[in-house]
């Protein structure tokens, strides 16, 4: 403990304010526990970011720090150039944030289409008076809508799924829909939360390409929590680790896997 | 006593003609409690609660039209207004009344809705008195298409409640804001995350079920005459159509509702008699929860543990 902390004061680092994600000096507190602990780093436009740390060590709990379902006790999480803290929840897939859930949080008895286009309606205009009297520019936005989520489910291969309920889809098929739901807001982040558990050794496989070819034709920044280790060096530019609530390497992805710190978080010190 | 009357009517008529007639009845005021269904629906799946007090709400908006009325307007600009002021209402209800116990455990929201029930009628009751007043039907004349078993103003309530029904499909279908209520509902905080504002659609849910409500009083009152109470007997066997079709299921529960004022009006006539056909509706209740929880179309809920 004291080690580490002297470790945080010889190396401050400082918070580059101009990425697109900023995260400075974040600390949650649930009652006694401290979940994050002055969490520090930044994310630039258009990387990939991994994020990984044993159970514990506070990886969904910063995700939900920045989609805003936890408010920090200190710290400020600067997006694109704004605070979160000013946004109510809704607003933030407005700004440009985008999430999908380690267990799939996805709407079970609508179809993939329904949920898809879901997505694409936070980005819909016209209040709920120009929906319900069907004004022409309201029913305009709806088309528009409803061409970009068959433009997704094309892209994701769900054509052949788009009119099934989702919660009979096999898992590594709603996951996918999940992630074709969350571009729908066309995000210039993407939060994943563990997109990799529960597929199996091929399916990963084709996650890592698909990651990268989503970055590759959109441009959009993607943060990553993720178990399977191989995945994350693969497909990250950068990789943050944490150990309980604490950034203890922050780097390339070759750095940090051979960072002795994060070797010790995951294997135990040799004493 | 609607029932007596139906009797003396019938007496000389076969027994075939009799059973349809009844049959026919029955379907009419199923369809009140279809719509009434679908209003107790579209609060349940958002909130997991039954508002006790759609029932009071509908009959207040139906007084409300009746004055109007009363003033000389006509009838379907008196139908319109009621059905947009009580769109309002329920939408101020939402976010006056029952907002501030949103986080608050069940128990209290059911007190609010107990409370509101309360209120209502005694309001109507205050502000209009509480004997039997009759309301008028914009479907007056002989009856439709030359048959006998259903008088105009029935054939129009099955109408209305017909167009009700297709026009809220319709809307949850093929709207993205009804997309997003639907998507509110199941998962509030996935939908939040999508950019989906959920105390809105809360509200617009609350909204959407008075005004179903009002058109659910105006099309029953002609049928059970005007009073503060109603809509009590209509709300039991909504409630009743709700559950036998499947309280999470607006299609399932409609269908309930049908099939509930159906079996409502035989079970009257030929088995229990008038007087204690209200239990039918209770029998309904109790038997759905006993032998089949989700109701003829309403989904199990299977966890994985």
């Amino acid at each position: 403990m004291e080690l580490a902390e002297a470790r945080a004061e010889t190396e401050p680092r400082a918070v580059d304010r101009a990425a697109l994600l900023a995260v400075d000096g974040v600390t949650l507190r649930f009652g006694g526990v401290t979940a994050l602990q002055d969490v520090s780093f930044a994310v630039q436009a258009g990387a990939i970011c991994g994020l990984i740390g044993p159970n514990g060590a506070g990886k969904t709990t910063l995700f939900n720090c920045i989609s805003r379902l936890y408010d920090p006790h200190a710290g400020t999480i600067v997006f694109d150039g704004r605070r979160l803290a000013r946004f109510a929840r809704h607003e933030i897939a407005a700004l440009g944030i985008a999430r999908t859930f380690q267990n799939v949080a996805l709407f079970a008895t609508m179809t993939t289409r329904d949920n898809v286009r879901v997505g694409a309606h936070a980005l819909a205009r016209g209040g709920f008076l120009a929906n319900a009297l069907a004004l022409p520019f309201a029913a305009r936005e709806e088309r528009r809508l409803t061409e970009r989520a068959e433009a997704l489910i094309e892209e994701f291969r769900l054509g052949r799924v788009a009119d099934r309920p989702v919660g009979e889809l096999p898992f590594a098929l709603r996951k996918r829909v999940e992630l074709a739901r969350a571009l729908a807001i066309e995000p210039k982040l993407l939060l994943l939360d563990e997109p990799a558990a529960g597929l199996n050794h091929e399916e990963v496989d084709g996650l890592a390409d698909e990651i990268r070819a989503i970055r590759e034709r959109r441009g959009v920044a993607i943060l990553l929590v993720e178990h399977h280790m191989n995945l994350v060096m693969r497909v990250s530019d950068q990789v943050v680790a944490l150990e309980f609530g604490r950034v203890i390497a922050d780097g390339p992805p070759e750095a940090v896997r051979t960072d002795p710190e994060v070797a010790r978080a995951y294997l135990g010190s040799a004493r | 006593m609607r029932l007596d009357v139906h009797l003396c009517a019938l007496v000389g008529t076969p027994p075939v003609s009799a059973f349809l007639h009844q049959l026919a009845s029955g379907l009419a005021l199923g369809g009140v409690y279809a719509i009434m269904a679908l209003a107790l629906v579209m609060i349940f799946q958002a909130t997991q609660l039954v508002n006790f007090a759609q029932g009071e709400m509908a009959m207040f908006s139906t007084y409300f039209a009746w004055r109007l009325i009363d003033l000389g307007w006509p009838y379907w600009r008196a139908f319109a207004v009621t059905v947009i002021v009580s769109f309002f209402g329920g939408i101020a209800l939402e976010r006056i009344v029952v907002r501030p116990f949103a986080n608050a455990p069940a128990l209290a929201s059911v007190i609010v809705f107990i409370g509101l029930a309360l209120i209502f009628n005694a309001l109507a009751g205050w502000l209009y008195g509480y004997s039997v007043t009759d309301f008028p039907t914009p479907f007056d004349g002989p009856p439709w298409f030359g048959q006998r078993y259903l008088s105009a103003h029935e054939s129009g309530a099955i109408l209305v409640s017909l167009v009700v029904l297709a026009a809220v499909y319709a809307f949850f279908r093929f709207t993205s804001l009804g997309l997003a209520m639907r998507a509110a509902a199941q998962n509030p905080t996935s939908s939040r995350l999508l950019g989906v504002r959920v105390g809105w659609m809360l509200a617009l849910g609350w909204g959407l079920a008075a005004a179903i409500g009002a058109i659910a009083g105006m099309m029953a009152a002609p049928i059970v005459y005007l009073d503060p109470n109603m809509m009590a007997g209509i709300l039991l066997y909504a409630f009743a159509g709700a559950v036998l079709g499947g309280i999470d299921n607006p299609f399932g529960a409609a269908f309930g509702g049908f099939a509930v004022g159906v079996l409502e009006n035989l079970m009257g006539a030929y088995v229990v008699g008038s007087e204690v056909k209200l239990s039918v509706a209770l029998a309904i209740i109790v038997g759905v929860l006993a032998w089949r929880p989700s109701g003829l179309f309403g989904r199990r809920i299977v966890a994985r543990v």
